[in-house]
């Protein structure tokens, strides 16, 4: 049995390293797959960040009575980060408020002189709510006109949004579908490009096949060596193909993130890295075993 | 020990390539089939090997129905057998040592048997200073002895030798006869088809003499007459 085995490994090893173009070929072709499947793991990542990037901008304010106590916000946030449908509860304090209104409007002379003239701190503190969904936003907004501290609440601006909100929605979850498909698409197109190259380059073995039948070897025998090869050639395109990417990360992302600002290509290569490699090894070596075995079957019916 | 019982192969309205034949191989019997090109002798070969299937009638070896064996039993089967074949059919990404190799490897023999017997095989047939050469680096004799060694390597209860001597020269001839007649002689079964006149001639033994898919002559101390 282990002597079989350590046939199957080195007639498999030997077939690799002796049938130079067309071990090319489908090494070749496996790349094209590997980074086809590497690109959409990309690709869903931006996608993941983007759609993120959206959902986080949208949020639910209450704002507070001025003259109420910081207690009985802190209070109502506790009360509001028990439902399960929020994600995140932020108070900002009247002082954080104002700080965070300058901050953003020191530039604008005019808005600046206006709040020296009001003299004291016109805002409001509030609890910025973040719910997981958008349609859990209509039921939250309902919780808070019931809620107990409902007649600390100045105003709610969820009315005010609701049509922003459910737009910043939409789009986010098509653009999650879009990308979906397309890696549907890509996806389908690369197991049958890989498919069919591995299947002629077995055609190419058909009588070698044949003769292996009719001297008595096992199927197991026969088949064994193509599967080796197989995983052979899913490792190889595999190095191959981490290799280019990590190069093209490292040279793509200083450019990638002008164009998608807080998204870092190499940072997400690295994060991901593990997680990668066994997307890259199960497609490489799954794909080239599974075609094989498909493709040898009808040349052991000898 | 081979008994071929009525057996016909029909490929379709026009050609018949074997026509009600019938015959018995008994064991350590040395036997030529003889005939012209396309007479069928590869046909009957074929059928030994389970390779291909009559149209009607039976193979039987050692009284088992060739192809009533199960598709997987059929390795097993097969190395009973060993086969010289017409286009000899070497690995071509298997150099001549591994070529021999490889049944012996099928058939689970250890590396040192291994390391032991195929140079020996290769000596044999006069190519031991070939073993690490690919096919496509031999002549056609060259490539026709290793696959005669891998035909003799595993001791096969029976040898079947398709045109064997087809590519060799008068010397190569008689040397791969000579060691058919020893393989003989040590109680394997040999059934040689040829259509070279000298070596049946000088061979002496049974010959099978077929003629448009039928046994028109079988002769215990036959010659070659057609």
């Amino acid at each position: 049995m282990i002597t079989s085995l350590k046939r199957i490994i080195k007639n498999g090893w030997l077939n690799f390293r002796r049938q130079g173009g067309l071990t090319f070929a489908t090494v070749s072709i496996m790349v094209m797959t590997i980074s086809l499947a590497t690109f959409l793991f990309f690709f869903q990542g931006i996608v993941q960040h983007l759609v993120l990037g959206l959902q986080e901008k949208v949020d639910v304010s209450v704002y507070f009575k001025k003259d109420s106590f910081e207690e009985e916000i802190l209070i109502a946030k506790e009360e509001i980060g028990k439902i399960p449908e929020v994600k995140d509860v932020e108070y900002v304090s009247q002082e954080e408020a104002l700080n965070r209104f300058t901050e953003k409007h020191q530039d604008d002379l005019l808005l600046m002189e206006a709040l020296n003239e009001v003299g004291e701190n016109p805002l409001s503190p509030s609890l910025n709510i973040k719910a997981w969904q958008a349609n859990q936003y209509e039921a939250l907004s309902n919780f808070l006109q019931t809620a107990s501290f409902n007649n600390l609440i100045e105003k709610v601006d969820y009315h005010q949004n609701k049509a922003i909100i459910g737009k910043i929605f939409e789009v986010s979850s098509n653009i999650r579908l879009i990308g979906i498909i397309f890696s549907l698409i890509l996806g389908v197109i690369a197991i049958v490009v890989a498919f069919n190259t591995i299947r002629l380059a077995i055609y190419n073995s058909k009588n070698e096949i044949a003769t292996m039948r009719l001297v008595g070897a096992s199927n197991w025998f026969i088949r064994g060596p193509f599967l080796i090869q197989g995983v052979i050639v899913g490792i190889v395109a595999t190095i191959v193909t981490i290799l280019l990417f990590a190069l093209a990360n490292f040279f793509l992302n200083s450019r990638l993130e002008t164009i998608l600002p807080g998204f870092s290509l190499f940072n997400f290569f690295l994060a991901n890295f593990w997680t990668l490699l066994l997307l890259q090894l199960v497609t490489g070596i799954g794909l080239s075993m599974i075609s094989s075995a498909i493709a040898i079957r009808k040349y052991l019916k000898v | 020990m081979i008994r071929f019982q009525n057996i016909a192969k029909i490929y379709s309205s026009d050609i018949t390539a074997l026509e009600d034949i019938s015959f018995k191989i008994d064991k350590k019997e040395f036997v030529s089939i003889v005939g012209k090109s396309g007479a069928g002798k590869t046909t009957l070969l074929k059928m030994i090997l389970a390779q291909e299937k009559p149209s009607r009638g039976k193979v039987f070896f050692d009284n088992q129905d060739v192809h009533k064996i199960p598709h997987s039993e059929l390795p097993h089967y097969r190395r009973r057998i060993g086969s010289i074949f017409q286009d000899y059919k070497l690995f071509p990404n298997k150099t001549a040592y591994e070529n021999v190799a490889y049944i012996l490897e099928v058939t689970g023999s250890s590396d040192l048997q291994i390391e032991k017997e195929v140079p020996q095989a290769l000596e044999i047939v006069g190519l031991g200073y070939r073993h690490s050469n690919f096919p496509r680096e031999l002549s056609g004799g060259e490539r026709q002895r290793v696959a005669i060694a891998r035909a003799l390597i595993h001791r096969p209860d029976v040898l079947l030798a398709d045109e064997p001597t087809g590519n060799l020269d008068p010397y190569h001839t008689r040397e791969i006869i000579q060691l058919l007649s020893r393989i003989n002689e040590m109680g394997t079964t040999v059934i040689l088809a040829t259509h070279n006149k000298e070596v049946v001639n000088n061979l002496g033994k049974r010959v099978i003499t077929i003629e448009n898919g039928r046994v028109i002559r079988d002769e215990k101390t036959g010659r070659f007459v057609l």
